[in-house]
């Protein structure tokens, strides 16, 4: 028995040269799901096995990479994957944004703005948009294939009908280049504004689902709505109570068993910069305060 | 307090310790050997290589150690070790009608040429615990049957094709795919389907299998042969221009005589339905050709309603690594995701409230 050993950033070269042909067949039609041959890796489907694979085919050693999972970059699986890199490719990592090279993410982008030399890696779990609405995979290639996005409006619309709002809070549908419904991750609505046009190369890797997309820099994309019923995200009412933040998306923290509520930011490396550079925010709150809840505004 | 909710280097380092040590357990207990888990838990490896796809006893003990005994844990940690290696070359397909038998069963003939071995079967034990297996009690050896050197053990379709009965293996030079260097695509073709069901969940097959049996897409099974035993792998060297053979491997092959179709160019005969996994596992190879037969409905026009005679469904599916990921995932951090549904959901309950009482105050006013 001969003992394992490994390349670096843990996939062979040619497994690598297979994920980057499927990463540039992405670039060159953005939005489109590129099949490719996912391999088994070394931590469960589900935990982010498309993103790191991404991540291992396009990391280099000059690299710097930052992991974040719900926007944290001290959550256990963003701590586990960038223990990974650190292990099987000796890379330096950064939990700030503006250091990083290659930022990978589940469910978030970072509150700041992304620049042109970096590269976001998204993880996805279920990369297509219509998957709900129709479970096979030989129909939903298809309606892509035809353009036949209708569907999608339905919902929407159903939801207006049922609930007087769009009921699609995260992994909200987007067009991409007026072409191809894309499914942005689960990331909050919150966060679809900051796909479009980004001078960032956004890539999404879904492992268990073998599909690779991506978004090149400065691609329009455009959250699905309708005329009378516009896109909204989400705001929040009151600032972080760390770092007196507005405009960012926040964690609901639950203080005490009386209703008692504090809102952070969810992106915690924006909010320790923000603390650095002397921003309070109001602390804890005051026993009983109960949360207000928020309203959503036209972006 | 914030702090508590997130996870960390320390707390994950800690973790893992723990892990370790319940691993290990009373250390006053000597330490399983690999040999101990591969000699007596043979079973459990032969499973953990099957679903693994790759044959490799020790390394398979090896993984059974590491996960607790947790099989699907092992099943993977030797899947994500085999993906890194480098592929040497492919084996010619394995002659099982040449096996070095060591259970063979026919349900379809009383007697059959080279006659019915049960070999080392479950099948007649009484399920009762054996007290014995408290302690450590002398075990007599296995009684050895005399092999002459011409024996021969003729598969049983190739019997029934003999006469015609069963449509033959349908013989092709193709290049058989490899689910695991290729993306799946749908309709994904016998040669994908067969590698998907091999490497699959054993009880999920088993559940599948069973559908089938009651009614959600009937082959009429009969167990042509289960066969267990050593078959040869041989390679073709290019430098010598002829086979060479690398070893044996222990396998189960099922094939399974199924609903005849009747009519066309060679009139009415069964049709097949075919497992073979690594190892011994009957269970596995018996569903697996269940399965193989309920999703070959197209080829004979059947209506195909039942989830077993689903590629998409069944092939989607049937991978518990895959699976076991997806759903535990659900434990991982979702507070992003689940704050914006909270949002909603506490804009459409301020409406409904307030939609409330304008209605009462409505009420109220017409009394």
């Amino acid at each position: 028995m001969t003992l394992p050993a490994y390349n670096f950033a843990y996939l062979d070269e040619q497994t690598k040269r297979m994920i980057r042909r499927a990463i540039l067949k992405g670039i060159a039609i953005p939005g489109y799901q590129v099949p490719f041959a996912s391999r088994e890796m070394p931590m469960p489907y589900g935990w982010g096995t498309g993103g790191v694979q991404v991540t291992a085919a396009i990391l280099g050693p000059d690299d710097v990479l930052k992991v974040i999972d719900q926007g944290a970059d001290d959550t256990t699986n963003a701590v586990s994957i960038r223990a990974f890199f650190a292990k099987t490719a000796n890379v330096a990592t950064t939990t700030k944004t503006a250091e990083a090279t290659i930022i990978q993410t589940r469910h978030r982008i970072p509150e700041e703005r992304l620049q042109a030399h970096q590269t976001i890696v998204f993880q996805v779990p279920i990369p297509e948009p219509l998957r709900f609405l129709e479970p096979r995979e030989t129909e939903t290639r298809v309606m892509h294939g035809l353009e036949e996005y209708g569907l999608v409006h339905v919902k929407l619309y159903e939801d207006i009908a049922q609930h007087g709002h769009i009921a699609t809070t995260y992994a909200y549908p987007v067009k991409v280049e007026g072409r191809y419904v894309m499914d942005p991750s689960p990331i909050p609505k919150f966060d679809n504004p900051k796909l479009d046009r980004s001078p960032a190369l956004q890539l999404f890797g879904a492992g268990r689902e073998k599909r690779i997309y991506a978004l090149p820099p400065f691609t329009q994309v455009t959250s699905l709505d309708f005329e009378d019923h516009p896109f909204t995200v989400q705001t929040f009412s009151r600032p972080c109570a760390l770092c007196n933040a507005t405009g960012v998306y926040m964690d609901e923290v639950v203080t005490d068993d009386r209703g008692g509520r504090m809102f952070v930011c969810s992106d915690t490396d924006h909010c320790e910069t923000r603390q650095l550079h002397g921003h309070t925010g109001p602390g804890l709150p005051q026993l009983g305060e109960h949360a207000s809840t928020e309203q959503e505004t036209t972006r | 307090m914030y702090v508590a909710v997130k996870g960390g280097e320390a707390a994950i380092e800690k973790a893992h310790r723990l892990l370790a040590d319940r691993r290990r357990g009373d250390r006053s207990v000597p330490a399983l050997s690999l040999e101990q888990i591969a000699g007596q838990l043979s079973l459990a490896v032969d499973r953990v290589m099957a679903e693994g796809s790759l044959y490799d006893p020790e390394l398979a003990a090896m993984a059974v150690r590491q996960s607790r005994g947790d099989m699907i844990e092992a099943i993977f940690l030797i899947r994500a070790y085999r993906t890194t290696l480098p592929r040497f070359g492919a084996t010619r397909p394995v002659e099982t009608a040449a096996m070095r038998i060591e259970r063979r069963v026919s349900a379809t003939y009383k007697d059959i040429p080279g006659g019915q071995l049960l070999g080392p079967t479950f099948d007649y034990t009484h399920r009762l615990i054996d007290p014995e297996m408290a302690g450590d009690h002398p075990v007599e050896p296995g009684a050895r049957r005399d092999v002459t050197e011409d024996a021969a053990y003729p598969r049983v379709t190739d019997i029934l094709n003999g006469e015609g009965l069963i449509e033959p293996d349908i013989a092709s030079d193709a290049e058989p795919g490899d689910l695991t260097r290729d993306p799946t695509g749908f309709p994904a073709g016998r040669d994908l389907r067969l590698q998907a069901l091999a490497r699959g969940d054993e009880g999920f097959l088993l559940s599948l299998g069973y559908s089938t049996q009651r009614g959600y897409g009937r082959t009429h099974p009969f167990v042509g042969e289960v066969r267990i035993g050593l078959v040869d792998l041989e390679i073709d060297l290019p430098e010598l221009g002829f086979a060479v053979n690398i070893g044996a491997i222990r396998v189960t092959e099922c094939q399974m005589v199924s609903q005849f179709k009747g009519g066309g160019e060679d009139g009415p005969r069964f049709t097949r339905g075919y497992g073979l996994v690594f190892g011994q596992s009957e269970r596995k190879a018996m569903s697996m050709s269940l399965v193989d037969r309920a999703l070959r409905a197209d080829e004979f026009d059947e209506n195909r309603a039942a989830p077993a005679q689903d590629e998409e469904f069944v092939l989607s599916h049937c991978d518990n690594v895959e699976a076991t990921g997806f759903v535990e995932h659900l434990k991982l951090p979702h507070y992003v995701d689940f704050q914006a549904e909270l949002d909603l959901l506490r804009m459409l309950r301020r409406e409904h409230a307030a939609d409330k009482t304008a209605e009462t105050d409505r009420q109220e006013a017409a009394e």
